[in-house]
């Protein structure tokens, strides 16, 4: 009776992945206990909280079939672009950016939706045209990729748009985008950046210089990463021990439970606790490719390739951020950062990629 | 070309693994990246951003020691310390300092002198210094304050001890006063390796005891080890190392004799100086007009400041200390003692006075100040009437040089001592002194009018008392002194400060006699300030003088009337009593004064009657109102 219940319960969940999504997730409680001061569970609970749904949520999505996840690729990325024009038109302004939507009874920030909502209708677009990719079909990708994207960066917010960015691109190159193209479009890129550099708000330019001097301004927007970056160094190889990281308990450290977390953790963890991150985030990925690489068809290839990719772009964009060879850009620390919202899609994106990993069998028979 | 390529789903699937695996390259290249940096923060780096992390959080904060109090000779205090809260405004961290200001007057009241003032401070302090905007908050301004303070970063209600003084103008000059510590005092600090104990501390004595004595006065400055947040707030202590208050002073004044003699001026300027003839303490030091030092503690407002320093009264200057007058016929009795001392004069010469004298080989001649003179004159009487035809004479018979030589060691031409700063040390000519200073020879006119005290001789009064105490106490010199004793801020022990005296002069007894005599008989009937002994139960020594202000032609009679106010003569008088047993001597001037008999005099009687008596004066009528006749 119990091993039907876990056989239910466990049928769609992929072991070795699971695995390591939990322990990431348990570290993430005990590094956001101490961010939070220590001394106070309301943090950890709220997060527990955010844990419960979005675990929840990635049981449900990985229970869903890849065929049905394919037929919600086009009603999602409609809802999502049709909410992305809403907040162009009527969204509230928060901090300066317009990203959210009062829809009466809750905000949302439907740039969240598109981060699993792109790389579907990529996915789904590619397997439609499947029987022969033209250079056509490539550029109907590029337009349905760059609607969103320019919505997003119009808000204004580079980094999620960059990653959405990323999170598509990585559906069209992995749908096989001739080198010769992605090298040519890369060389395009690099030759207008003096453009999109004028088309930057001031306080991205000041977060790329800030990058290469911080001292430059050390009290306004190179803080951060000085601040951040003196934690993870002064924890040493073994850390101050949790709970007792003076730059992160002092209040040195800025948005030291979101954004900021890893140099809470490396303060007090070390680089042994680092690397027992960077190990974790590495079988996550590793395990991603693995699914993406024995999937059955090309919309579940592209699929977990893409969102495996996006993962690992999330972990790689915010660890250089808070050691300082990457811009500050709003970016949180998957599975571990404090917050519901990105918590909940980066589960989902991993439910989709157990779909993927649980249901081929009966798709390929 | 691509569509063709793809046709074939194990082509496809082949193509879409190769991708993956770059991707997958890529990505381990990429977190390889972040290992190492990682390793070069936390294993290379470590010890520099250890470094960083430890000054981040702790922070070493100066205790700053209280400053030792003031008190009078009798322990009445002149300068206390009281704690208060001030709110304070760092200039870096507001946008807009004088919008921010404008709104905090919506919530306490901030006073136009309270802009100006930190305007002032603004101007002469670097931006990251923390200045008072208001001082002395009551009880509710520091809650209306607190209820409103996200409103106002970079203000900070701080509570802060404050310099007092009770006693507002009186003894002014003597005490000095504290005020915030500018450039030139930073360079001073420096300059005597003290930096370290005035971390923290921004106010310094500036002037009088406060300032002479900053060293007793200031006491050694704590630390305290503190973690602090990244907000700079304190959150807790590591370690701390008290700081030692700085030693109590007891000074030599009299804070009631002090404001008898203040008041005595009425509404004249001038200075007066009373010493115990016998150890120099000084029993009153007055300056008037005087200030008060209360407005310099938390930083003179601008127009406060102009006030005071643009006065053509001059209320800043010390004139006990930097006026240098001539001495007119105050000096008649020393120069009496040299004319005995140097065997010039008997006792019994007398001449015979017709109202001037005649420079040999000179038309011009000079006049005595009573026109037709005295009459027939000896050394008593020249002294009780100030004849100033005597001492053309005399004067000429010593000759400049032995004036100088006789002079000096009485203090005259050189500074007393006094153990506050600014003294001036007046002007005892010789012959070798108008030689180097005007490439001159020294006329023998030049001699006569020194004789009366007048001429290139110019003397403090401070100067004067010095040299009334050395008649007074049989002819031992004394160094005048504000501090008598310092109390040891650990151990509470009272050490005295030693006497500072000179080497007795070589007078003998009866030449001091015979002046000290005619001295007394300058304030009986007969004399030139009977105003100054009248129904007196002591008996007082004392001699008048009048220092010009004006130049005068030579046969020009003065005529009070017709000179201006500011013009007027300079009055003098020195004095000591009760004259068989002296306990004070003192010089006094009155610029504008007129004669010292009608104007000086008084002023001296009110001092003798509340220092011997302790009798205080009775409301009178005013100065030199009583027409009478003297120099």
């Amino acid at each position: 009776m119990i091993s039907r219940l876990f056989d239910v319960i466990a049928r769609r969940i992929d072991g070795p992945l699971m695995v390591a999504l939990v322990l990431c997730l348990a570290l993430g409680l005990t590094v956001v206990y101490s961010a939070s001061g220590g001394g106070s569970f309301d943090r950890v609970l709220g997060q527990a909280r955010n844990m419960a749904v979005a675990i929840a949520a990635l049981w449900v999505v990985a229970n869903i079939p890849p065929q049905a996840l394919m037929r919600l690729a086009v009603p999602a990325y409609a809802a999502g672009l049709a909410l992305l024009v809403g907040v162009a038109l009527f969204g509230e302004v928060r901090n300066g950016a317009r990203r959210w939507l009062n829809l009466g009874f809750t905000t949302i920030q439907p740039s969240e939706i598109m981060k699993i909502a792109v790389p579907l209708m990529l996915a789904w677009y590619f397997q439609r045209h499947e029987e022969g990719l033209r250079l056509r079909d490539y550029a109907v990708a590029v337009v349905l990729l760059a609607l969103p994207v320019g919505l997003i960066l119009r808000q204004p917010d580079l980094g999620t748009g960059l990653l959405i960015f990323a999170s598509g691109f990585f559906v069209i190159f992995l749908a096989g985008l001739s080198w010769k193209l992605i090298f040519g479009l890369g060389a395009a890129g690099l030759a207008s950046l003096p453009v999109l550099w004028g088309l930057l708000h001031d306080y991205q330019r000041r977060r790329v210089l800030t990058l290469l001097d911080p001292m430059e301004d050390p009290l306004g927007a190179g803080y951060h990463i000085i601040q951040s970056t003196i934690a993870i160094g002064s924890g040493g190889v073994l850390g101050k021990g949790w709970l007792n990281g003076t730059q992160a308990q002092l209040d040195f450290v800025p948005e030291r439970s979101t954004d900021f977390i890893l140099a809470v953790y490396g303060e007090e963890f070390g680089l042994a606790g680092i690397g027992l991150l960077l190990v974790l985030y590495l079988v996550v990925i590793g395990r991603g490719l693995m699914i993406a690489a024995n999937a059955s068809t090309l919309f579940a290839r592209l699929t977990a390739g893409a969102v495996t990719l996006t993962f690992f772009i999330y972990a790689f964009v915010n660890m250089g951020m808070v050691s300082g060879i990457l811009p500050v850009v709003g970016v949180p620390l998957p599975l571990i950062s404090y917050g519901g919202t990105a918590l909940l899609t980066m589960l989902v994106g991993f439910g989709i990629l157990m779909s993927i990993s649980t249901h081929k069998q009966l798709v390929s028979s | 070309m691509v569509g063709q390529a793809l046709r074939d789903p194990r082509r496809e699937l082949t193509v879409f693994r190769s991708r993956l695996t770059v991707a997958g390259l890529v990505a381990l290249a990429c977190i390889g990246v972040l290992a190492s940096r990682f390793v070069w923060l936390q294993v290379i780096q470590r010890e520099h951003y250890h470094t960083l992390a430890e000054a981040n959080r702790i922070s070493v904060v100066p205790v700053v020691p209280n400053r030792g109090i003031i008190v009078d000779r009798h322990g009445e205090v002149l300068a206390a310390n009281y704690s208060a809260y001030t709110l304070e405004i760092t200039p870096s961290k507001v946008a807009h300092v004088d919008r921010a200001i404008d709104e905090l007057a919506t919530v306490i009241e901030v006073s136009a002198r309270d802009r100006r003032r930190f305007k002032r401070l603004q101007e002469e302090s670097k931006n990251f210094e923390s200045l008072p905007i208001r001082t002395r908050l009551t009880e509710q301004e520091v809650a209306r304050f607190a209820v409103n303070r996200f409103r106002f970063p970079g203000f900070e209600i701080k509570a802060r001890l404050f310099r007092s003084y009770p006693h507002g103008e009186v003894a002014s000059h003597a005490i000095g006063y504290i005020g915030r510590i500018n450039e030139a005092d930073v360079r001073r600090i420096d300059a005597a390796g003290l930096s370290t104990n005035y971390k923290g501390t921004d106010h310094i004595g500036k002037l009088g005891i406060e300032g002479a004595y900053e060293r007793e006065l200031h006491g050694t400055t704590g630390s305290e080890q503190v973690e602090i947040d990244a907000g700079g707030r304190a959150i807790r202590a590591l370690s701390r190392s008290e700081p030692q208050s700085g030693n109590n002073l007891q000074v030599t004044l009299d804070i009631k004799l002090q404001r008898v003699a203040e008041e005595a001026f009425q509404d004249y300027r001038g200075a007066l100086v009373a010493l115990d003839p016998k150890t120099g303490d000084v029993l009153a030091l007055v300056s008037r007009p005087g200030f008060d030092p209360n407005l310099f503690v938390d930083g003179i407002d601008p127009v406060n400041w102009d006030a005071l320093n643009n006065s053509p009264d001059k209320p800043l200057n010390n004139r006990a200390l930097r006026g240098q007058y001539p001495p007119g016929s105050t000096i008649k009795p020393f120069m009496a003692l040299a004319a005995l001392h140097t065997g010039k004069r008997t006792p019994e010469f007398t001449i015979s006075d017709p109202g001037h004298w005649m420079l040999p080989g000179v038309s011009r001649p000079f006049r005595d100040w009573k026109a037709g003179g005295h009459g027939m004159v000896n050394l008593h009487k020249s002294v009780v009437v100030s004849c100033d035809t005597y001492y053309y004479g005399l004067a000429n018979d010593l000759g400049v040089d032995a004036i100088h030589r006789f002079m000096t060691p009485l203090g005259f031409g050189a500074k007393t001592g006094i153990d506050i700063d600014g003294e001036l040390p007046g002007l005892q000519p010789s012959s070798e002194w108008k030689w180097n200073r005007f490439k001159q020879k020294w006329y023998a006119g030049d001699t006569i009018s020194v004789g009366i005290g007048q001429g290139y001789w110019l003397a403090t009064p401070l100067q004067l008392a010095a040299a009334v105490a050395t008649l007074a106490n049989g002819g031992t010199p004394v160094k005048p002194r504000l501090v008598r004793a310092v109390q040891d801020a650990r151990t509470q022990e009272l050490r005295e400060l030693p006497v500072r005296t000179g080497e007795a002069l070589p007078f003998k007894p009866e030449h001091l006699a015979l002046v000290r005599a005619a001295m007394v008989d300058v304030t009986r009937p007969g004399g030139t300030a009977v105003r100054a002994a009248q129904g007196a139960p002591y008996l007082v020594a004392g001699k008048t003088g009048t220092a010009q202000v004006v130049g005068m032609k030579a046969g020009e009679k003065y005529d009070e009337r017709k000179v201006k106010e500011r013009h007027r003569d300079h009055a003098l008088f020195i004095a000591y009593a009760p004259a068989d047993d002296p306990k004070v001597a003192l010089a006094l001037l009155v610029e504008n004064g007129g004669h010292g008999g009608s104007t000086a005099a008084p002023i001296a009687r009110e001092v003798f009657d509340y220092a011997l008596l302790g009798k205080r004066p009775e409301r009178k009528q005013k100065l030199g109102d009583e027409e009478a006749e003297s120099d």
